[in-house]
């Protein structure tokens, strides 16, 4: 039945931007303070105060829109977007209406058949946040300005995704350049990166757009894409019965996994934009859009490509690496760091950091950055496994330590005598004895209990206390064994 | 000190500081006098020991030669700006008990200039009138005839200066209501050019109109007080970074290579026999100074009303939605919703004319009206502001009637708001072109009652109207 019908999404984003102080006043835009402790009288809106503009604003927009190639407005103009509601205190919202600053630029996505697709951005534009309303208290609504005036970014898309995955790849896009830009944190759960969706179905062939409905409240990833399928389906069912959909605004209950319809009267706004009198126009002239440009830092999807072909990574590593920036920087750290730089000892660097640190950092919520393995420690651990200093299993206890203490590799290693055994003659010594000592075991392995193979290798490691070179261990051994025959 | 007779800041500066030209003494007899004319109605708050307090201060100042450019000025400033720890009611029942948390820009530099605040005055509700009667405390009477208007919106502030309740006071002029109650009572009032003093603090009515600007009884103290309160202000967004000039040393008397401009549109029938002989005395004065007079013509003059009225009400429907009930002000006790608090408190807490204007700029704003209303006359404002630019490359200022009466009768225009807002038919076209006028004292009608009449300027050239307003003014001496 879906397949008679093509779905239509374009997704409203807004990213909090990482200034230190508000748009329109010089309070902290601190995140979990205490609540109405980051206000002031202009915040507050208390009758006669003017806002003026945070300049830093102006630059975050520019990087965003320079990075989804928009063309940057020579002058754009702020507007006010009037609205009552007990968090709002002035009455309106400071925002861009006609003019924004940032227009006509497009991101690209990657669709699971490994082709790309262009998603145009409609516009960039400046806004400043509500504050938050606490309802769920057995008192009345309490509000909380403190995030009153914080800056906001809204970017508005295209109606050009035909599937819930799509809106998903395109939010995951947008989350990892507005990190890789350092504007914003990207936390969905946090709401300093949020979502709405206009969304609409049509027969396949049909030219024009049916009725859409907006999808809010969607704040976590896998919320996004959970209620684009049910507004999808909801939308299709409805056709089917012969029913019409009706233009209406629906907030996404993830505890139920539905999508309820918002009081058509709250839903009813006219808005009466108009320029804000208050505010002079922001006027960005080259000299200033140039001084941006080359502070863009290189975007995720071209790191991708350049993983792939500069260090012969996988995709999927590359991938892993690049999600986010600080990942890929303290990858690259890493291999500047080698001693021994090749296709092998990259992999290596790739699988460590894929495997050991995100899973540090996924456990402990922390980033990358605040670890105590520092990137030129991991690359002489990987060097010390490549050159067969020590090996791969006395690397990871030699990792946890670094993890622990942030010692340097190879102090751990001469602090706990950790050189791997490789001296073959030595070794052979070692086997000899084990093997004289366990005849029987001999017997059998050259029976054709292959397996056994485990047993003496356990053994050589319980008398060199793990250090032997496995791959040596397992040479003279097999070598010793079989030669008997 | 005299107690009939309007008192300037330099009969101050003139007399040997003694027990009975001290401060103190000043201060006193104001308050003295503020008590004696309580019917006027002209403050909201009077702040007595303060200010006697400060006056005692700075006579000791005084006394140590530590002399700041206001010192022992007394000002009372119109309660739609801010004093910090001072109610602050824009006399609006919405803002009866709000007390606000910060100086507005201007009243930091009046305090750092020394200069003595007696009190919060009267006015229009949210500096919404031209009469002074939309007050909620009550109206103000014209201390000259008490039953006449004083004019409005900043009613209290003319009569303040009117009455001898201070030497001088600050206004706010949207479509104005500085220079017509100035006008009214027979008294300076100058309207600075947009831009030019700072909006921060200034409880906003009309955001790209509102200008902050200063009564006095004559123009070299509305010099000084503009003198100090002019300035960039990085608070302000709109505010203008040119730099404020000494306006007293240039108020030389030499008008010799002046040209000034009558726009004929401002001469017709409607206006006054009285005052169109007034004016023409004072054109053929100002000819025997030197000046050269040239009729021009202002096209757009009489699309200024309907402009103005979209465009300022525009602006105020989005500026007063803050008073809400939910966070400060006037809440309903009658509400179980939250629709409900901010229908019932606002219904309650403003007054008629305040919601006359919200809801005629609400409608001009709605989808659908925008671009017939709100653009239209965005447009029409740039036209009038192309009218006065292009007649501003002929003459050097223009001069026009500051009203077309002079003050009319208590209740006469109250309940007809049309012919209220043809009051201030010669003003408001100041305030779409953003330019800086000043009205003066021009002699009196039959029924003994001030006219004023209007100089207007080009933008930032408030020097030449005071210029001229102080030869004008020395030649009634
Ligand atoms: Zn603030």
């Amino acid at each position: 039945m879906e397949l008679k019908y093509e779905t239509i999404i374009g997704l409203e984003v807004h990213c909090q931007l990482l200034t230190k102080t508000k748009a329109f006043c010089s309070c902290p835009t601190t995140f979990g303070s205490l609540p109405n402790s980051n206000v002031c009288p202009i915040c507050l809106g208390m009758p006669g105060v003017l806002p003026v503009l945070n300049k830093q604003i102006v630059d975050f927009t520019i990087l965003m829109g320079l990075a989804t190639n928009c063309t940057i407005s020579n002058k754009s103009i702020f507007a006010r977007k009037n609205y009552f509601y007990p968090d709002l205190p002035k009455g309106y919202q400071i925002s861009q209406f006609e003019n924004p600053i940032c227009s006509k630029g497009f991101i690209e996505i990657e669709l699971e058949n490994n082709s790309t697709k262009i998603i145009g951005i409609t516009r960039i534009h400046m806004e400043e946040d509500a504050g938050k309303s606490i309802h769920d208290l057995d008192i009345d609504t309490l509000v909380d300005v403190n995030r009153c005036g914080v800056p906001l970014i809204e970017i508005v898309s295209e109606p050009e995704m035909r599937s819930s995955k799509e809106a998903f790849k395109y939010l995951s896009a947008i989350k990892q350049i507005v990190t890789y830009l350092g504007i914003c944190d990207g936390n969905m759960e946090e709401g300093s990166l949020r979502c709405d969706a206009n969304v609409s179905v049509r027969k396949i062939g049909e030219n024009n757009f049916r009725t859409k409905t907006e999808v809010k409240n969607m704040n976590s990833f896998r919320n996004v894409e959970r209620a684009l399928e049910f507004e999808i389906e909801r939308q299709i069912n409805l056709y089917e019965k012969g029913e019409s959909v009706i233009h209406q605004t629906l907030l996404w209950d993830a505890n139920k996994n539905v999508a309820i319809p918002m009081r058509s009267k709250e839903d009813a706004h006219d808005y009466r934009y108009f320029p804000d009198p208050d505010l002079v126009k922001v006027e960005v002239d080259e000299k200033w859009i140039n001084e941006i440009k080359k502070t863009i830092p290189e975007l995720p999807s071209k790191k991708l490509k350049r993983f792939i072909t500069e260090f012969s990574l996988p995709k999927y590593d590359s991938e892993v690496l690049t999600t986010e920036r600080d990942v890929a920087e303290y990858f690259e750290e890493t291999i500047k760091n080698l001693n021994l730089k090749n296709p092998e000892t990259f992999k290596l660097a790739s699988n460590w950091i894929m495997t050991e640190l995100l899973r540090v950092i996924k456990e402990e919520k922390v980033s990358i950055r605040l670890l105590k393995v520092l990137p030129i420690n991991l690359a002489e651990l990987i060097d010390a496994i490549s050159n067969g200093k020590i090996s791969g299993k006395i690397a990871k206890d030699i990792f946890a330590e670094m993890l622990l203490r942030g010692e340097k590799p190879d102090v751990i290693i001469n602090k706990k005598g950790l050189i791997q055994l490789s001296d073959e003659s030595e070794i052979e010594k070692i086997i000899t004895k084990i093997l004289d000592e366990n005849p029987e075991v001999v017997v059998k392995f050259r029976e054709g209990k292959k397996q056994l193979i485990g047993f003496f290798v356990g053994e050589v490691m319980k008398l060199t206390s793990g250090k032997a070179n496995p791959k040596i261990v397992n040479q003279i051994l097999l070598k010793k064994l079989n030669n008997a025959n | 000190m005299h107690s009939v007779s309007s008192y300037s800041y330099d009969d101050f500066l003139n007399q040997t500081p003694d027990n009975n030209n001290s401060v103190l003494n000043i201060v006193e007899k104001y308050l003295k006098n503020i008590e004696l004319r309580k019917n006027i109605n002209a403050f909201t708050e009077v702040y007595n020991e303060e200010s006697i307090a400060n006056a005692k201060k700075t006579d000791q100042e005084l006394k140590s030669n530590n002399k700041k450019k206001l010192s022992g000025f007394v000002i009372a400033v119109k309660d739609i700006i801010s004093i910090e720890g001072k109610k602050l009611t824009c006399a609006s029942k919405i803002l009866k008990d709000f007390t606000s948390l910060y100086d507005a820009t201007v009243i930091k530099k009046l305090k750092d200039a020394d200069a003595i605040i007696i009190g919060k005055t009267n006015c229009d509700e949210f500096a919404m009138g031209s009469s002074g009667e939309n007050s909620s405390i009550g109206k103000t009477l014209n201390p000259v005839n008490e039953a006449k208007v004083p004019g409005g919106s900043s009613s209290g502030s003319a009569a303040a200066v009117a009455a001898n309740f201070s030497m001088g006071s600050l206004g706010t002029d949207t479509g104005g209501s500085i220079r017509q109650p100035a006008g009214f009572c027979g008294i300076v009032g100058l309207k600075p050019t947009y831009g030019r003093v700072s909006r921060y603090g200034l409880v906003a009515f009309a955001s790209s109109f509102d200008q902050i600007g200063p009564f006095a009884n004559n123009s070299r103290d509305a010099a000084r007080i503009l003198e100090v309160i002019a300035g960039h202000d990085p608070l302000d967004s709109t505010s203008a970074n040119i730099p404020v000039p000494n306006y007293l040393e240039k108020m030389n008397g030499d008008l010799k290579n002046l040209k000034i401009g009558l726009p004929k549109e401002y001469f017709d029938d409607s206006l006054n026999p009285e005052i169109k002989k007034s004016i023409e005395l004072k054109i053929e004065f100002l000819k025997s100074k030197g000046v050269k007079f040239v009729e021009v013509s202002l096209p757009h003059t009489e699309y200024t009303i309907p402009a103005y009225y979209i465009l300022t009400t525009a602006e105020a429907s989005s500026n007063l939605a803050r008073y809400d009930g939910a966070r400060y002000g006037h809440r309903s006790k009658n509400s179980n919703t939250m629709e409900e608090m901010f229908v019932n408190s606002r219904s309650e807490g403003f007054g008629n004319e305040v919601k006359r204007r919200i809801m005629l700029g609400t409608y001009v704003l709605s989808s659908g009206y925008y671009d017939a209303y709100y653009k239209k006359a965005q447009k029409v404002r740039r036209l009038i502001q192309k009218d006065f630019l292009d007649v501003f490359k002929n003459v050097d200022c223009l001069l026009t009637p500051t009203s077309p009466t002079t003050a009319f009768n208590l209740g006469e225009k109250t309940k007809n708001p049309l012919e209220m807002y043809l009051s201030d038919i010669y003003t408001v076209s100041v305030n779409l072109a953003g330019l800086p006028a000043i009205s003066i004292p021009s002699g009196k009608d039959k029924n003994n009652l001030p006219i004023g009449i209007q100089l207007i300027g080009k933008h930032f050239d408030e020097q030449t109207l005071l210029k001229i307003a102080d030869v004008c003014e020395n030649n009634l001496n």
